[in-house]
C-alpha cells in the first residue's frame, strides 16, 4: 500500500465530516419555495387530505403540499422535537388541548392579519367553533376543520333482548340521586352469569356477564367520553371563565355528586371495577366482544365501531339532566401554522383552503368526521347514513347550542397530571370523593403559579 | 457507564519467526488513534456531550421552547418535596426487585438445565427467541393476552376455576405484571450469559466433587455458584442498570396508571420533559437516577468482589 497513514487519517476524518455537515441541513432549503409540509395523525383521513391537496395544487399551481401522517402516540412528541430542532411541519392538525401551550410558547402563528386581509368569512362554520381557536391572548390560531360530540353507542341485540325500545333509549333522564330512567335502563341491561338482569330477583352483582354501562377511563381533567355530560347537565362548569379557566371547580358538590353517583354504578355491579375496566385493551374491544351493552363515546369513533363485526351498534341520545336539557362537549380540530415556517404565504393559502367549503366537502363526503363548515354537513350526514349510522344524536345538541367546550388551558398537561391520578383513585375507591377538593386546590395552585 | 474488560495480551504464535524488533511506541499510537477516532467521536457526541448538557440543564428552568434560565439548585429542592418523584423511585425499586430477583433465579435455573441436560443448539436458540422480539411488540401482545375481559390468559384462568385477574388495571398487580413480562423477554438472554459463565468452570472440579460423593445440590451451592460469581456479578450489574431504565413496556401499556402505581422514574422523567415541558426538572431527576445507578453498580462490584475468582 502506497497510501500513507496521514492520508488515511485525513480521508477518514473527511469521510466522517461529510455526513455530519449534511445532517445540519434541516431540509427546508431542499424543497421548493411553494411546497408546504402538512402533518395529521388520523390515517383514516389521509385519503381525503391527499385529494384536497391535489385540488389545492390545481387551484394554486404555485403551491404544493406534502402530507405526512404519524399516529396520535408519536404525533405530539415528534411535533415538539420539530419545534426545538426547527424542523416542524409548516402546517399541522392541532387539538384544543394542545394548542394553548404552543401559543403560549410562541410556536404557532396568529392568523388574525391573514384573516382580516383575505376577508375570511367566519360565519360559515358551525356556531361557536371558530372562537375555540381564539387563544387566551385574544389572537386567532386556526380555522376549524371539524367538530365532535358525544353520544351512547349501544348494542341493539342486548336492548331488544331486554325489551328496551329505541324510543326509551332516546328519551332517558338522569339525576345524581337515583340516576333517573337512564340508570333503570342500565340496570335492566346488566346481566349476571346466570342470566338474571339487574332488576330481577337474585341478581348477583359479583358475577357479571354483560355490564350495562362501559367506560374507558376515569376521565382525568376533562371526562370527555366518561362523565362530562352528566356533570354539565347537573349545572356544573369546569372553571371560571370557560374555556380559558383561571380557577377550576373539581371540588364543587355538583361535580362530586355526579362522580359519586357514577362510581356508585360500580358498587351496584352495572359497571366493571376500575381495575377491570383499565385492564383491557380498550372500551371498543370489550364492546365488540359483547361485554358492554352501552358505551359512551365521541363521534370520531364511528369508524372504529363500524369495524366491530360481532355486534349491532346503534346510537342513542345522552340523557336529560337536572337542568332540563341534554349537554354534550363539543370539541374540534383546526389546522395551525408553525411560527417558524419559512413559507408563511403558502402555509396560509393551505390553511385557508382547508377551512373552505371546497376542502370540507371533500372531507365530508368520506364520512369519517363532521366538517366544521355547516354547508358541508349534509354530505357527511348522507355518507354516514349510507354506512348505516343515524348520526342525529350527535348533531342535535350541537344544533341546539347545548354544548360546552373542552377545558382548554396552557397548563393542560400539568392539570391532567394532577387530575388523572386523582380521578383514578376515586374511581377505584382508593380515595373518598372529598379528595377531589384537594386535587382542585392543587390544580388552582398550578394555575396561580403560571398566571 | 461501560464495562471494560481487560483481556491479557496474547502471545504471538508465529514460533518460526523471530520476534519483531520493538517499534517506537508513538508509531503505534497514530494508527491506534485512527481506529479509536470513530468510537471516540460517537462516545463524545452521543454520551459525554448529552450528559454534560443534561447536568447543566438540571440547574436551569427550561421549557424546551424557550432558552434555559439558570436557577441554581431549585430543581433539586423541588424534587425533595415532590411526592410523585418519591413514588416513582419506590415503584421503580419494586420493579427492579421483582424483575431482577425472578429473572436471575430463573436464568441460573435455565442455564443449569442447559448445562447439565442438553447442549442442543436448537434449544439454546429457542430460549433466546423472546429476546429477539421488539420490546414494544412483546408489551402489546401481552397487553392483549392479559386483557381482563377478552384476554386468553384470563379465559384460561376461568377454565381452571380461578377468578380472572385485572393484571394491568389493579394497582397491586400492575408492577408485578410488567416485571413478569420483562422477565419472560429477558430470561433466555440472561440464561445464555450465565451459561457462558458455566462453561468457564473447569470440569476437574466437578470430577473431584463426584469422587468425593457430593450431591447435585451440594455441588451447585458449593462449586457452581461460587465459581460463577464473577460472571453473575457482571450479569447482575448490567441487567440491573437496564431494569432501572424500564420505560417502553410502561409507555405502551399502563402509561403510569392505574393511579400512580406504574409511574416509574424513567416514565416520570419522560412525562415531565416531553409532555409537561419541564425539561430542567426532568434533567435534574435524570442526574439523580444517574447517581443512583453509579452507586448501585459500584456497591455490587465491591460487595461481590467481581474482580477475583475463587478459582485462583
Amino acid at each position: 500500500m502506497n497510501v500513507s497513514r496521514r492520508t488515511l487519517l485525513k480521508a477518514g476524518l473527511a469521510a466522517l465530516a461529510v455526513p455530519s455537515l449534511a445532517a445540519c441541513n434541516n431540509g427546508a432549503a431542499a424543497r421548493g419555495e411553494g411546497e408546504v409540509i402538512y402533518w395529521l395523525w388520523d390515517s383514516a383521513q389521509l385519503p381525503m387530505y391527499t385529494e384536497a391537496a391535489k385540488v389545492f395544487h390545481e387551484q394554486n399551481p404555485q403551491y404544493s403540499v406534502k402530507i405526512e401522517q404519524y399516529g396520535w402516540g408519536d404525533y405530539w412528541s415528534k411535533l415538539v422535537t420539530g419545534f426545538i430542532s426547527e424542523t416542524a411541519p409548516d402546517v399541522f392538525t392541532s387539538h384544543s388541548a394542545k394548542y394553548p401551550l404552543f401559543a403560549d410558547k410562541g410556536q404557532v402563528l396568529a392568523i388574525d392579519d391573514f384573516v382580516a386581509k383575505d376577508n375570511v368569512d367566519l360565519g360559515i362554520y358551525q356556531k361557536g367553533l371558530a372562537d375555540r381557536w381564539v387563544g387566551a391572548d385574544g389572537k386567532r390560531y386556526g380555522l376549524p376543520k371539524d367538530f365532535d360530540s358525544e353520544v351512547y353507542f349501544y348494542n341493539s341485540a342486548f336492548t331488544e333482548a331486554a325489551g328496551i325500545s329505541p324510543e326509551q333509549l332516546n328519551a332517558m333522564t338522569w339525576n345524581p340521586q337515583d340516576g333517573g330512567t337512564f340508570e333503570e335502563v342500565v340496570r335492566r341491561l346488566t346481566v349476571d352469569a346466570k342470566g338474571r338482569r339487574g332488576d330481577q330477583p337474585g341478581f348477583d352483582k359479583n358475577n357479571i356477564k354483560v355490564y350495562g354501562l362501559g367506560y374507558g377511563d376515569a376521565g382525568g381533567a376533562d371526562g370527555q367520553t366518561s362523565w362530562s355530560w352528566y356533570a354539565a347537565s347537573n349545572g356544573w362548569k369546569y372553571s371560571e371563565g370557560e374555556p380559558w379557566g383561571t380557577k377550576f371547580f373539581y371540588g364543587d358538590p355538583k361535580f362530586t355528586d355526579t362522580i359519586g353517583w357514577w362510581r356508585g354504578l360500580i358498587t351496584k355491579g352495572y359497571m366493571p371495577t376500575y381495575a377491570q375496566a383499565k385492564s383491557g385493551v380498550d372500551i371498543t374491544t370489550s364492546f365488540g366482544a359483547g361485554k358492554y351493552a352501552i358505551t359512551p363515546n365521541g363521534s370520531w369513533m364511528l369508524g372504529t365501531y363500524q369495524t366491530l363485526k360481532g355486534v349491532q351498534t346503534k346510537l342513542a341520545r345522552l340523557p336529560i339532566g337536572p337542568i332540563g336539557k341534554r349537554m354534550s362537549m363539543m370539541n374540534g380540530l383546526a389546522d395551525t401554522i408553525w411560527a417558524g415556517t419559512t413559507r408563511r404565504e403558502a402555509s396560509w393559502a393551505w390553511v385557508k383552503f382547508l377551512g373552505s367549503q371546497t376542502a370540507q366537502d371533500i372531507v365530508a363526503k368520506a364520512g369519517v368526521v363532521f366538517p366544521a363548515v355547516s354547508a358541508s354537513l349534509p354530505a357527511a350526514k348522507a355518507k354516514f347514513a349510507a354506512n348505516g349510522w343515524d348520526v342525529t344524536p350527535f348533531l342535535e345538541t350541537v344544533e341546539a347550542g347545548d354544548v360546552f367546550p373542552y377545558p382548554a388551558n396552557p397548563n393542560a398537561a400539568d392539570v391532567s397530571a394532577v387530575m388523572t391520578p386523582a380521578m383514578d383513585a376515586v374511581l377505584s375507591f382508593d380515595s373518598p370523593l372529598s379528595s377531589l377538593a384537594k386535587a382542585n386546590d392543587d390544580v388552582n395552585k398550578i394555575l396561580a403559579a403560571n398566571a | 457507564m461501560t464495562a471494560v474488560t481487560n483481556a491479557p495480551p496474547e502471545k504471538r504464535s508465529h514460533g518460526d519467526q523471530a520476534p519483531p524488533k520493538p517499534r517506537r511506541r508513538l508509531g503505534d499510537l497514530k494508527v491506534a488513534m485512527v481506529f479509536l477516532i470513530p468510537a471516540t467521536i460517537g462516545f463524545v457526541v452521543f454520551y459525554i456531550w448529552p450528559t454534560l448538557r443534561g447536568a447543566y440543564l438540571s440547574f436551569t428552568e427550561y421549557s424546551l421552547l424557550e432558552a434555559p434560565k439558570f436557577n441554581g439548585l431549585d430543581n433539586y429542592e423541588r424534587m425533595i418535596h415532590d411526592s410523585f418523584f418519591w413514588n416513582a423511585l419506590g415503584v421503580t425499586l419494586e420493579y427492579v426487585a421483582i424483575n431482577i430477583g425472578v429473572q436471575t433465579v430463573l436464568a441460573v435455573a435455565i442455564a443449569m438445565l442447559m448445562y447439565r441436560l442438553t447442549k442442543s443448539i436448537t434449544f439454546r436458540a429457542a430460549i433466546l427467541l423472546p429476546y429477539l422480539v421488539a420490546n414494544v411488540v412483546v408489551a402489546l401482545v401481552w397487553y392483549w393476552m392479559l386483557d381482563f375481559q377478552v384476554g386468553i390468559v384470563n379465559q384460561g384462568l376461568t377454565w381452571i376455576g380461578v377468578d380472572p385477574v385485572a393484571f394491568f388495571g389493579d394497582s397491586h398487580w400492575a408492577i408485578p405484571t410488567v416485571a413478569g413480562i420483562n422477565v419472560w423477554r429477558h430470561m433466555g438472554y440472561t440464561a445464555l450469559l450465565v451459561f457462558a459463565g458455566l462453561q468457564t468452570i473447569p470440569t476437574y472440579v466437578y470430577e473431584a466433587a463426584e469422587v468425593d460423593g457430593a450431591s447435585e445440590l451440594k455441588t451447585f451451592w458449593r462449586i457452581t455458584l461460587p465459581l460463577l460469581r464473577p460472571v453473575l456479578v457482571m450479569v447482575l450489574v448490567v441487567t440491573m442498570i437496564g431494569s432501572f431504565q424500564i420505560f417502553d413496556t410502561i409507555a405502551v401499556t399502563t402509561q403510569g396508571g392505574p393511579i400512580n402505581s406504574t409511574r416509574v422514574i424513567y416514565y416520570y422523567i419522560f412525562e415531565r420533559a416531553f409532555t409537561r415541558f419541564d425539561f430542567g426538572y426532568a434533567s435534574a431527576m435524570a442526574m439523580v437516577l444517574f447517581a443512583i445507578l453509579a452507586i448501585v453498580s459500584l456497591l455490587q462490584l465491591r460487595l461481590l468482589r467481581a474482580k477475583e475468582s475463587d478459582l485462583a
